[in-house]
């Protein structure tokens, strides 16, 4: 019997420190032999076995996927009955979301183990076509003013590209030299997708999908998912792995209709980085390794700005020399991040994985040396939303 | 199992109390922006109340059609009728000379000759759907 979803005096629980205790990607690239459900309970089983804990201590549920309910959906499928879920449903970020509304409701004891749980099998989807490779919004509301004129996910993010590229005079170069590194770092993980190393003139020479964006600029689709456990301090003791603890975590929200952008070379990451950072007193170069959305390479160089580890506009000059590599001074998207291990539509939730290793020390093969200090920085929709996480062990 | 849309008109504006005006006028080859009678500011998309001070006095105001390219992607890649068979296409978000923006095609030039600051003009693009044609505003080389 789950305990902890009986009455409770708010009043008696003090704030509690948030920590990582399970991480776990269920299988990832090409499954065509499972369902969504499936890789959810996959991954949501690792997770829990990685943090000692049993399906009956989850008490708080977060999850979003394409379904109306998904909450219920993913928690009848699991056969749990959580007495704290959060469905929010803000992009790819929404993973980042969750860490921030969870750190909330665990420090101020609504619930004591909470679950992040996601999967999707787009790739297989796709294949069985069930689903388009691009995405039908329909023509109401505020879509009116934009589907008719053929606005893809791939031309909101290059939109921004050719804008950074009109005032800073950022190049294509520049921008391929995020994929190039990310595939050395994913060349080092051997379940990520792709892992053959490419070249700026292999960037350059792939299909252009939108201008400026060349194939290899773009993320990979691929099936998987899986599962983060945060728990309260008070469980700590009990861990069989180090934890993880969460220093800073916050949100920030912006557009959905492009139009409506103020800045389309300033991520709202800018604003929830400055409150991430902030709350865990820490700057862009206390960070020993950074795991940020790269749905396409123009996300990753609009980050960097944001987050403050160059200046807007120098996004550009600041990725070249292989700074983004393991064996760079910013080592990002260790395990080759969505542009080279892998992407089933939502990605948020593998930044935080990854980073949980790198802090563990269990990223055998990709391990950067001595990571203490972590920051993650999910984007969701098309420079919609953001949410920013700092980690970090003791 | 479901099936990708076979029609192509799941992408075409549906009208609504806050915007059928907006689509009327584009039949008449007007372009309507909004204006707040509170706060002075003229906003698009248009809805009921001013975005920036929530007032809801407010009301359609002509937009002269000119305007720049703030920003814009040729798309080469949309597997989604009716735009697949369209490709390549330019779409751009457009700066109005009322200050504001919207998004929309740039026509009438070769894709690869759009750049940021050019100066477009509008024009009505028909499209035709059961209930009767729309008008679609896009931007055409100024």
């Amino acid at each position: 019997m789950n305990k902890s979803q009986g009455p409770r005096s708010l009043a008696a629980v003090p704030r509690r420190k948030v920590a990582i205790a399970g991480i776990a990607e269920s299988r990832f690239g090409e499954v065509p032999d499972a369902t969504a459900w499936q890789l959810h309970q996959e991954g949501a089983a690792l997770a829990l076995a990685d943090a000692g804990v049993e399906p009956s201590d989850v008490d708080g549920l977060f999850s979003c996927g394409a379904d109306i309910m998904h909450p219920l959906i993913l928690g009848e499928y699991l056969g749990l009955r959580p007495g704290y879920v959060d469905g929010t449903q803000v992009g790819g970020s929404s993973w980042e979301f969750f860490v921030h509304h969870a750190v909330g409701a665990i420090e101020s004891g609504l619930c004591d183990v909470a679950l992040l749980n996601y999967a999707t099998t787009s790739r297989s989807d796709v294949k069985r076509r069930i689903r388009s490779s691009n995405v039908a919004i329909d023509a109401r509301g505020p879509a009116q003013f934009e589907s008719a004129y053929g606005h893809t996910v791939i031309g909101r993010h290059a939109m921004a590209a050719t804008r950074h590229m009109y005032e800073f005079g950022t190049t294509s170069e520049q921008l391929a030299e995020i994929a190039v590194q990310t595939r050395f770092n994913a060349s080092h993980n051997p379940l990520a997708m792709y892992r053959d190393p490419i070249t700026v003139a292999d960037v350059l020479a792939s299909r252009e999908i939108c201008s400026p964006l060349h194939m290899l600029d773009c993320c990979i689709r691929s099936d998987g998912g899986g599962a983060v456990v945060l728990v309260a301090e008070d469980r700590v003791a009990d861990l069989p792995k180090k934890p993880v603890w969460i220093l800073g975590a916050a949100e920030a929200t912006s557009h959905h209709t492009m139009s409506e952008w103020e800045d389309f070379t300033e991520s709202p990451a800018k604003r929830s980085a400055e409150r991430a950072f902030g709350m865990a007193g820490v700057k862009p170069d206390d960070i020993d390794v950074l795991q940020v959305y790269d749905s396409f390479t123009i996300t990753v160089l609009l980050t960097l700005e944001a987050l403050g580890f160059c200046a807007k506009g120098e996004g550009g000059a600041f990725v070249e020399g292989g700074r983004l590599r393991l064996d760079g001074s910013l080592p990002t998207n260790t395990d080759g991040g969505g542009l080279s291990s892998n992407h089933p539509g939502m990605r948020g939730l593998f930044l935080i994985i990854e980073a949980a290793r790198q802090l563990r020390g269990e990223a055998a093969g990709r391990q950067v040396e001595d990571a203490s200090v972590a920051a993650v920085n999910g984007t969701g929709g098309w420079f919609s939303s953001t949410g920013t996480l700092v980690l970090g062990v003791d | 199992m479901p099936q990708l849309p076979r029609t192509a008109t799941w992408h075409l504006p549906v009208p609504d109390l806050e915007t059928s005006e907006y689509w009327d006028a584009t039949a008449q080859s007007r372009l309507l922006i909004k204006h707040c009678d509170a706060c002075g500011r003229d906003f698009f998309y248009p809805r009921s109340h001013c975005p920036r001070c929530w007032s809801s006095s407010t009301s359609w105001k002509e937009a002269s059609g000119d305007g720049v390219v703030y920003t814009f992607t040729i798309v080469r890649q949309n597997d989604l009728p009716p735009f697949k068979e369209r490709l390549p296409y330019v779409v751009s978000i457009v700066e109005l000379a009322e200050g504001v923006r919207m998004t929309s095609n740039v026509e009438g030039c070769a894709p690869e000759d759009v750049r940021c600051g050019m100066a477009v003009r509008v024009a009505f693009r028909e499209e035709q759907r059961d209930e009767g044609s729309v008008f679609l505003p896009v931007f055409r080389p100024a």
